[in-house]
């Protein structure tokens, strides 16, 4: 009986950051779990396990996603973003300095999930207002910061970046 | 660059400095628990009982044993042979509860874990526990304190009964002040909720327990880990220096982590069987929900309490039932810690508060942010709002009449706390100014007359920071801890580098920041240029048996340590420096000169850099002369916090050394068709005495403010009448979103506490300030239609149903006002 229910493995390729990983998962595996145990990309955390809290975000094909809520193998092909992918060349990108200048993190634990939300939300809306960030960020549970600082570091990002893209 | 933000050429301690954290965590180059894997690791995963109350008749793991890849099984059973029960805090009876990490012959809260499976990978020890089969006898639950004292159902059969502990705390002629009185106010029942702050890293442990060299390493989260070993050592039956706890970045705690302690012994003993190979257990959400740990739910019975004329109190008169879910563990402390602030900021002299705790079916609790004085300061407010509405006299006036004087610093309470300092009736000014209090009051009574449910609310609250844990002395005389201390470690490495070193385990409250700033100052350099090392290592040797991260107190009890820690090296430095550069100790120079730090001799302009000083006393030693071989650079301070035992007959003496205050004002409007309660405009003041770095303390504001509200309107932990818990994940508990934090003011007052080196105060608790707050608001939105809030925590569901249940509301039911005519007229 044990035997059985050993799952078959699968191949999935996936681009994270610019970069190729081809891994051979069980059927299972989330999206979380191929980035974190797989590729050994720990900056994206986990928090819940009911899609709620956003600490898992990520960026797949230009999209915020909750990586728990995806099963790797409907990323095999994908493109993904993830917090270790936004820096170039050792340099944070205008996103990450407007958190760390806004004081926008405490634990830090959200953090990761939360500049990947405010990146799709300003490629889609260079200048949001306080009601839309609040919206773009409800699927984020930060339990430290009260948001407060959150919303100044989005603000701050976005007047930051005009006229870049959120691409830069 | 560097002058601008060197506070005005006063020094690091008081600048507004980014935090030295940010850099790696923005990048996603933290390093927390879970991130870290071990050659060999092996994952674990509980099993768990269904059932709040339940004898286990069976436990079959063949089934999950002999599925590929586990490597073993563990059982309550089994752990119970090898180990020593959990030292017990409670006197008496309390001291015969049997508590092991698993359950042993019955479960007693639902998700207690009964096994765990340790297996190759998380998905098959998931698996493997599904297959785990444990037969269950159901027995009767009790899930409230106050059924739970009648020991209908009794949880601890060696205790015999459902009572941990109780006792009396009274002061003063309270008989005597009921009979002085103009007014009595008597109140039934208010209940202050359970909930817990959930950090949004759950619990994370790996632990191994090696037969090489027979020792135990944690890498985990927990934030009190010097507390941990004293439990683990004596309940694993070994040395305590054979266990080794480590911790990394920390993704919050509010206290919770504290008690991950249970866990680390199945870890530990997991690994063991194991053959030694590490253990990792990483907590789900819904475990932590069910089984980490709660806030502790407080009912409060039978309140009178006795006023003058001018609505000032003079006297309370209480019965007090603290809920600890099914094991005590940290508790009993809760019982005695809410008397930090047993006064609250209030100047009554006369008290009786007979209080009770209780073990119920439910999850432990543990000390959850504000512990143990939330609920208590909550219980002040409502009396006070209570009492303002009954008497009618206005919320803000009754507190001015009823505030502790700015005078009065430092002041002595009924218990005898001394409270450093304080302003509460200039918070309240400048709270008021904020809000637009006058601006609020007409739009109230404009609003009432078009129907609609306005209310304006206050909060005054204290957040008692550095704690005497001599007061475990008033629950249990033979408890043998008193005092307070924290240990630090500053030195120049081999070549010349600052490193500090605290035994604090932060989580977010920005310690590599603050302490870099304190040593700064000692040493005149940037904080730049001083490494604080992350997290909390039993083998750096820095620690007492009370470090860790919680109660309010790192701005005190840490820093202390570290300006200690800094000043003993300095001294170091002095004595070294004098000698080779041939001159006086008083006539040297601490900067940054071309071969970075230095220390200059006035007279001769010659300098030593820091490589020079580390170098002779590191490898270059022959140079020294004898008189000089005490020198090590590599200086550890303890800091104790000047503390004496309390007389634990009378409960008086001095329980917490400084007490940072926050007024907040709210204004709450209750919807007439949904009955939602949306907070429409938000003040959040606080004075934390000298302030170390601003924004971190506005930071841990907005963070505890943001917890009290969801606290006070979505977050609650809901158990149906058989103990089954109905917000088990994050879906149905609702941690506030970005969506329901109101725009909160922020304002700030300051008055530097003489009980510390730098005039900080401990803060970041917050002392629940916004469930005080709106629950006072929603009661002047509430009270013309006969509703007194007895609750702390509302929503649209309990404000329906106070408002349909009870035709002309509660108020009659619950509050019984007596007006003595005779000594009012006086
Ligand atoms: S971990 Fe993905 S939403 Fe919480
Ligand atoms: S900073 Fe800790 S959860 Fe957001």
């Amino acid at each position: 009986m044990p035997e059985n229910i050993a799952p078959q493995k699968l191949d999935v390729t996936i681009r994270i950051n610019g970069k190729t990983y081809a891994r051979k998962i069980e059927p299972r595996t989330l999206l979380v779990e191929f980035l974190r145990e797989a590729c050994d990309l720990t900056g994206t955390h986990v928090g819940c396990d009911t899609t709620y809290c956003g600490a898992c975000t990520v960026l797949m094909n230009n999209l915020a996603v909750k990586s728990c809520t995806v099963f790797a193998v409907q990323a095999d092909g994908a493109d993904i973003i993830t917090v270790e992918g936004l820096e170039k060349n050792g340099k944070l990108h205008p996103i990450q300095k407007a958190f760390g200048d806004s004081y926008g993190l405490q634990c830090g634990y959200c953090t990761p999930g939360l500049m990947l939300a405010t990146h799709q939300l300003l490629a889609e809306n260079p200048e949001p207002d306080e009601k839309q960030i609040r919206k773009a960020i409800a699927g984020n549970t930060c339990r430290c910061t009260g948001y407060v600082n959150v919303f100044k570091a989005i603000e701050l990002a976005g007047r930051n970046m005009k006229g870049a893209s959120v691409g830069d | 660059m560097v002058e601008e933000r060197n506070n005005g050429g006063k020094g690091w301690v008081g600048a507004s400095l980014p935090r030295k954290e940010e850099d790696r965590l923005l990048r996603g180059r933290g390093k927390f628990a879970e991130d870290i894997k071990l050659r060999e690791m092996l994952y674990l995963r509980f099993v768990r009982s269904p059932y709040a109350h339940a004898r286990i008749l069976s436990i079959d793991a063949s089934a999950a044993e002999a599925l590929p890849g586990v490597a073993c099984v563990i059982t309550g059973k089994e752990i119970a042979a090898e180990t020593q029960p959990f030292i017990e805090i409670g006197p008496d009876h309390a001291q015969k509860i049997r508590d092991f990490p698993m359950a042993v012959d019955k479960a007693i809260y639902q998700g207690e874990p009964v096994a765990a499976v340790v297996a190759e990978s998380p998905g098959i020890a998931e698996d493997a526990a599904e297959m785990v089969n444990v037969e269950y006898e159901a027995l009767e639950p009790v899930v409230e304190a106050e059924e739970a004292l009648t020991d209908r159902s009794v949880l601890h059969e060696a205790a015999g009964t459902n009572r941990v502990w109780n006792g009396v705390w009274e002061y003063g002629d309270v008989e005597q002040a009921f009979k002085d009185a103009a007014y009595v106010v008597n109140i039934d029942r208010l209940h202050f909720h359970r909930f817990s702050s959930t950090p949004l890293e759950n619990n994370v442990i790996i632990g191994e327990w090696n037969p090489k060299d027979d020792r135990i390493y944690y890498g985990c989260n927990n934030s009190f880990p010097s507390f941990a070993i004293q439990f683990l050592a004596a309940h694993l039956k070994v040395h305590i220096d054979k266990i080794r706890v480590q911790t990394f970045d920390i993704g919050g705690s509010f206290g919770i982590k504290i008690t991950s302690y249970p866990q680390m012994a199945v870890c530990a003993l997991a690994s063991k069987k194991a053959g030694g190979r590490p253990v990792k257990w990483v907590e789900t959400r819904s475990e932590h929900m069910v089984a980490s740990a709660h806030g502790n739910e407080r009912t409060f019975r039978n309140t009178r309490v006795a006023l003058d004329k001018n609505g000032v109190i003079t006297a309370i008169d209480s019965k007090h039932i603290d809920d600890c879910g099914a094991y005590p563990r940290y508790e009993p402390l809760g019982c005695v810690i809410w008397s930090q602030v047993f006064c609250g900021v209030y100047r009554f002299k006369n008290a009786r508060i007979d209080f009770w705790q209780a073990v119920t079916n439910k999850c432990p609790v543990g000390p959850n942010r504000g512990y143990s004085r939330m609920q208590h300061l909550w219980f002040l407010e409502r009396v006070i709002d209570i009492c303002a509405h009954e008497i009618g006299i206005a919320a803000d006036e009754i507190r001015l009449r009823n505030y502790i004087r700015p005078e009065e610093f430092p002041y002595t309470t009924p218990n005898g706390c001394v409270y450093d300092s304080g302003n509460y009736p200039k918070m309240l000014e400048v709270a008021k100014g904020l809000i637009g209090w006058d601006e609020w009051r007409k739009k109230q009574i404009d609003a009432q007359h078009e129907g609609r449910m306005i209310g304006i609310g206050i909060g005054t609250t204290l957040d008692s920071g550095t704690n005497n844990f001599g007061q475990s002395q008033i629950i249990n005389p033979y408890a043998p801890f008193s005092g307070n201390s924290q240990g630090a470690n500053c030195k120049l490495d081999i070549y010349g580098e600052v490193v500090v070193a605290v035994g604090s385990c932060p989580q977010g409250q920005g310690h590599e920041t603050t302490a870099a700033q304190v040593v700064a100052d000692v040493l005149n350099i940037h904080p730049d240029l001083i490494t604080v090392r992350t997290g909390f290592d039993t083998e750096r040797n820095v620690h007492t048996g009370m470090s860790g991260t919680y109660a309010s107190q790192f701005a005190v009890s840490g820093l202390s340590a570290v300006h200690g820690a800094a000043q003993k090296l300095k001294t170091e430095m002095k004595r070294l420096a004098a000698f080779l550069l041939e001159t006086n100790e008083d006539e040297l120079a601490f900067g940054v000169g071309e071969q970075g730090p230095e220390i200059k001799a006035n007279a001769t302009g010659k300098s030593i850099n820091y490589w020079g000083l580390a170098n002779i006393v590191n490898v270059n030693s022959a140079v020294l002369p004898e008189s000089l071989y005490d020198v090590t650079l590599n200086c550890r301070y303890v800091w104790r916090a000047p503390f004496k035992v309390p007389d634990t007959k009378a409960k008086y003496g001095s329980l917490t050394l400084t007490y940072a205050s926050q007024l907040h004002i709210a204004v709450v409007e209750v919807d007439r068709e949904t009955f939602v309660p949306k907070i429409i405009d938000y003040v959040a003041v606080d004075d934390c005495g000298t302030v170390i770095n601003p924004p971190i303390v506005e930071g841990q504001v907005y963070g505890a403010t943001a917890h009290g509200i969801g606290a006070a309107l979505m977050e609650t932990c809901v158990y149906d009448e058989v103990g089954n818990m109905l917000t088990s994940t994050f879906s149905d508990y609702t941690p506030i979103t970005s969506m329901n934090i109101p725009k909160i003011k922020y304002g700030h007052t300051s008055t530097p506490s003489p009980h510390s080196y730098s005039g900080a105060k401990g803060m970041g608790e917050g002392g629940a300030a916004p469930i005080h707050t709106i629950s006072s608001a929603l009661q002047d939105a509430l009270f013309a239609h006969g509703i007194v809030i007895n609750d702390s925590f509302n929503n649209a569901d309990s404000i329906f149903r106070a408002l349909k249940a009870h035709d002309g509301g509660q108020r009659a039911e619950l509050v019984k006002l007596e007006r003595k005519q005779a000594s009012s007229a006086k």
